[in-house]
């Protein structure tokens, strides 16, 4: 039973540091808190169901979802946040205003009806480990997580793109005066981030489901990560889901009257001792 | 800026003032209680404004501590069978309560962050109220028939707010202007420096926040009156949204912006409520649009316009 | 919306003499002069956030019934005015005191989230505008809290329908029954009726999860329910919530492993629309049965999918049958909406014979329609669509099932701490 548990808070944890990986990058990097990223994560989430139900491969869903929201990343830095660089406070209002934009149309384009999107055949059904029953997808959102992780932390620590982001993030007008175009990483940041966030939707839509407001229910969430785990470290953003996918997991078991106070209580206490979260860097 | 213009600005605001103010006496019911609607979201705007203006943080927790306030009076007037003076009094004493706790909680953080603590705590007091049901009510929330008896028409309901409106508004521009308020501004301008001047930053920014929620929640009280309702979707973050947006699309730092933002707000929703369901999309439109091209909000666009130096402001 | 510029008082006595002539002369000639101003009915639906699907059915049911007799009745024009109520409580007051005020609209129908209808309510007590209820089904709009001008047609209280499913449910030979529900009064009172039945009956509830609305993972309570060993379990859950909890509790190997039941919503064609096999074989009960083979319901649902391209949901249909309640009352009346006394009384003294239900339904004594129930298992049809199927009836289910309504009302409302079993 515990052991069941655990399981579920992982895998819960994994979809959260799918989401909130992206979240934080851009946090990090651009110092921009992406409110519209619960947005593209419904979108991701819908285009996903959309493809996947035209081609029925989960792959190309998969694909289509992060190829769709990465370019609309693409467009929301190039065409809108570009207006306001360098301010804080704008570019987050600016993001929430896309955020009920980005809701409302896809309440246009797709209705308001809750969709799953459709689990592959071969990611059907349970597997039996021990004494324990367990769907095969969530395994499978589990190993994506981890895939996520590790393929992030190569990105970061062993490529030239990875060191100069991380070197954005802790002074990005070093890296620019070393002649380096610090707003191509900046650019190639925000897609990838967004990628995560389409890639998030495509999972999350498969077994949370995707309706109306299952752009600000993760979001939260992510945002309960990326404060805990701190801005822009990727190592913050796993400890913050574990935390955040366990808390949840077990408050529903041992405080069911407190679901949200459980999640939001420590981070509040968090925050308000450690402002920057458990691996922030002062800006 | 110079004082002729300030004057210009003053009188024209004032006419405004008194124009928005008899003006929907002379119409039907309905937009009466519009008008009511814009008067209760100008002070809780104000009341954001008062942080986010003057201390330089800006706060997305304020729609919790104003709904806190119209749950208090809610429950106290309706369950417990307090007079309404009374039920009103605890309902502005709870929400300053709260509003302490907040500033204490926050105000060692700024900028994003703050935004983020304040965007938490306002979110754990959505969760408490949808969840403790015995007394919330949880999603169903909680009614009552406060209005009705306290006898008033809809005209007369919205000169009474708008009496208490006058009064806090007075409250809070007195407060920003004060000694203390100069203080505050001090603060949002050259934090380490009023510090190294031996001044309590984190004290006086508690004292802000919880000044700030006074008044929030005295908007929460009043709201509780004029809707007979509360429900967890008073407190949820939308509703701190509505507060922060109206702010600044009145102009963070005026004060009086608030209620040309209230009232361009909701009338907006008016207007569009009545072509198409597409409401939320213009909101976020709206959003962008202001943030892109007047962040300074329609008062602080029309001070630089006036001082003749709009064009170099828009563009960072 | 249109803007009226006459005052409104002078507007309604000219109206009111105009519906009073159409009393002795014939609808035609007042049409024919162009006499008697409009119906004017305010329709209040979540068009957006969390149940916008559902609103729009909602819309498409009311829309359905006022075309199909031409927006018209007793010979006068029927003017619908649709407001978007946001799935929010706050915009729901608002958008009825626009209706209301500004639209001056005859009477308000609609709504779907409890707490949405229950603002209206709240407020349409001081107006005394007749407000129509299909789909909200909070028990003490017709048990404790009665306000006359608000009424429930063609809809039902929550705890009504979970009783006939309990007494199933025992004869089924299942003992003991978990409850799993969305924490919130719809959900307590749904459990409630079920909790308080299966009791009586000699059955046992031995655990009852309360999780709030929007839980976005069920694993946790997934892994309680499967361990809890128990005969059968009762969820109450809907929209999104209903989605995932059904697709979770298949995706871990519950489904075929122990019996679900759930509650009407919980199963409506608003949730397994969208679904594949895993909502196949769960019971539920209510009034309503798209699968039902009663031919007047047959019609209906063939008309709705010709129309709309998809099998009716319970807004849907209830708004539609509401439509045709109120317009029966309304013929009998000859169209004198404005004496709203006698307006209601005739609403609720209306039987109601021609909905898609194919029988009689009348209200009780205190204004809660009584319904056929039918017990529902969600079958696939030939083309694969998934729909809800009666399997067994229960006549003549009023909210208050067998007991006296007196006694029954002194037992407190339902809540998550008074679910039926005192002491």
């Amino acid at each position: 039973m515990m052991a069941f548990q655990i399981m579920n808070g992982l895998t819960f944890a994994a979809l959260l540091f799918v989401v909130a990986s992206g979240f934080t990058l851009i946090f990090g990097l651009l110092r921009i808190v992406n409110l519209a990223h619960g947005a593209l994560y419904l979108f991701g989430g819908y285009v996903g169901y959309s493809v996947g139900n035209l081609t029925g491969s989960f792959i190309l869903a998969g694909l289509g979802a992060m190829i769709f929201v990465a370019l609309a990343g693409l467009v929301l830095d190039q065409g809108l946040l570009r207006f306001v660089r360098g301010f804080e406070l704008r570019q987050v209002m600016l993001t929430l205003g896309v955020a009920f934009v980005l809701n409302d149309l896809a309440l246009v384009i797709w209705g308001g009806d809750t969709f799953t999107v459709a689990t592959p055949q071969w990611l059907q059904g349970a597997v039996q480990i021990g004494g324990l029953f367990y769907p095969k997808f969530r395994l499978f959102v589990l190993a994506v997580g981890i895939f996520v992780f590790i393929a992030l932390w190569v990105l970061l620590n062993k490529t030239r793109l990875g060191a100069l982001i991380r070197a954005g993030v802790d002074d990005a007008e070093m890296v620019e005066a070393c002649g380096i175009d610090i707003r191509r990483v900046f650019l190639i940041t925000f897609m990838l981030g967004s990628a995560l966030a389409g890639l998030g939707g495509l999972l999350g839509g498969t077994f949370l489901a995707l309706y109306p407001s299952a752009d600000a229910e993760i979001l939260v969430f992510s945002l309960a990560v990326v404060i805990i785990g701190g801005r822009g470290s990727l190592v913050g953003a796993a400890i913050g889901s574990l935390l955040i996918g366990l808390l949840n997991t077990f408050g529903q078991v041992w405080f069911p009257q407190l679901a949200y106070f459980v999640i939001f209580g420590p981070m509040a206490v968090l925050l308000a001792f450690r402002p920057l979260g458990l691996f922030g860097k002062a800006a | 800026m110079t004082s002729k213009t300030s004057t210009t600005l003053r009188i024209l605001a004032g006419l405004a003032a008194l124009v928005l103010v008899a003006a929907p006496l002379a119409m039907p019911t309905y937009y009466v209680s519009v008008a009511t609607q814009i008067l209760i979201f100008a002070v809780l705007a104000m009341s954001v404004d008062v942080l986010a203006g003057f201390t330089g943080r800006t706060p997305l927790c304020h729609g919790a501590i104003f709904g806190t306030s119209t749950y208090v009076v809610l429950y106290t007037a309706t369950v417990m069978h307090m007079p309404l003076p009374l039920a009103m009094l605890l309902g502005v004493l709870a929400a300053t309560v709260l509003a302490l706790v907040f500033g204490l909680l926050a105000v060692r953080t700024s900028g994003v962050y703050f935004l983020l603590l304040t965007l938490a705590l306002g979110l754990i007091v959505w969760g408490i109220c949808l969840r403790w049901t015995e007394v919330t009510g949880g999603e169903n929330g909680l009614r009552g028939q406060l209005r009705a008896g306290l006898m008033l028409s809809t005209r007369e309901l919205y000169v009474a707010v708008a009496v208490v409106v006058a009064l806090v508004t007075f409250a809070m521009w007195r407060f920003v202007h004060s000694p203390f308020g100069l203080t505050l501004r001090g603060i949002r301008d050259g934090e380490s420096r009023m510090a190294s001047l031996g001044y309590n930053v984190p004290l006086h920014l508690t004292i802000a926040f919880t000044a700030s929620g006074f008044f929030a929640g005295i908007a929460g009280a009043l709201y509780a009156v004029f809707n007979d309702f509360v429900s967890p979707s008073t407190v949820q973050l939308s509703q701190s949204v509505a507060g922060l947006l109206m702010a600044i699309v009145g102009g963070v730092g005026t004060l009086f912006g608030a209620f040309v933002g209230s009232f361009i707000i909701i009338a907006l929703e008016q207007a569009v409520s009545s072509v198409t369901e597409r409401w939320l999309m213009v909101l976020g439109l709206t959003f962008i649009v202001i943030m892109i091209f007047a962040p300074e909000g329609v008062i602080g666009k029309a001070r630089l316009l006036m001082a003749g130096r709009g064009q170099s402001k828009t563009k960072p | 919306m249109t803007k009226l510029t006459t005052d409104r008082r002078s507007f309604l006595k000219t109206s009111t003499a105009f519906a009073a002539a159409g009393m002795v002369s014939m609808p035609a000639i007042v049409r024919a002069q162009g006499a008697a101003r409009p119906i004017k009915i305010g329709l209040l639906a979540p068009l957006t956030g969390v149940i916008a699907a559902g609103g729009r059915e909602l819309v498409e049911g009311f829309e359905m019934y006022w075309e199909q007799v031409n927006k018209e009745v007793a010979g006068r024009k029927v003017e619908i005015v649709i407001e978007d109520d946001a799935s929010n409580p706050d915009t729901a007051l608002q958008k009825a005191r626009r209706l209301v005020e500004q639209g001056n609209v005859d009477f308000l129908f609609g709504n779907i989230l409890a707490n949405t209808g229950l603002a209206v309510a709240n407020y349409v007590k001081g107006t005394g505008t007749p407000y129509f209820i299909p789909v909200i089904a909070a028990d003490d709009l017709t048990q404790r809290t009665r306000i006359p001008n608000v009424i429930r047609v063609a809809g039902y209280t929550a705890s009504q329908m979970s009783r006939p499913l309990a007494d199933w449910a025992y004869k089924q030979g299942y003992r003991k029954v978990a409850t799993i529900s969305q924490d919130y009064t719809f959900g307590h009172e749904q459990c409630g009726g079920f909790l308080q039945m299966f009791t009586e009956l000699g059955g046992a509830v031995t655990q009852q999860f309360w999780h709030p609305l929007n839980t976005a993972d069920f694993s946790p309570y997934l892994g309680q329910l499967a361990n809890a060993g128990v005969d059968a379990v009762f969820a109450m859950e809907t929209g999104a919530d209903a989605t995932r909890f059904i697709q979770q509790w298949a995706s871990f190997g519950l489904k075929g492993r122990i019996p679900l039941m759930g509650a009407m919503n919980a199963t409506d064609q608003s949730v397994i629309r969208t679904m594949k096999d895993e909502a196949e074989g769960i019971v539920s009960c209510a009034h309503f049965a798209e699968g039902s083979k009663e031919p007047a319901t047959v019609k209906f649902v063939a008309d709705y999918e010709k129309r709309y391209g998809k099998l009716p949901s319970i807004y849907g249909f209830s708004h539609y049958s509401g439509a045709m309640w109120v317009a029966e009352a309304l013929k009998t009346i000859n169209g004198k909406v404005e004496d709203r006394e006698l307006f209601l009384k005739t609403v609720l003294a209306t039987e109601l014979k021609d909905s898609p239900l194919g029988s009689t339904v009348k209200f009780d004594a205190y204004t809660n329609p009584i319904y056929d129930a039918s017990i529902r298992k969600v079958e696939k049809r030939a083309d694969g669509k998934l729909w809800n199927v009666p399997i067994q009836f229960y006549p003549q289910v009023s909210q208050f099932w067998k007991y006296d309504p007196e006694t029954y009302l002194k037992q407190p409302p339902y809540s998550r701490t008074f679910q039926g079993k005192t002491g």
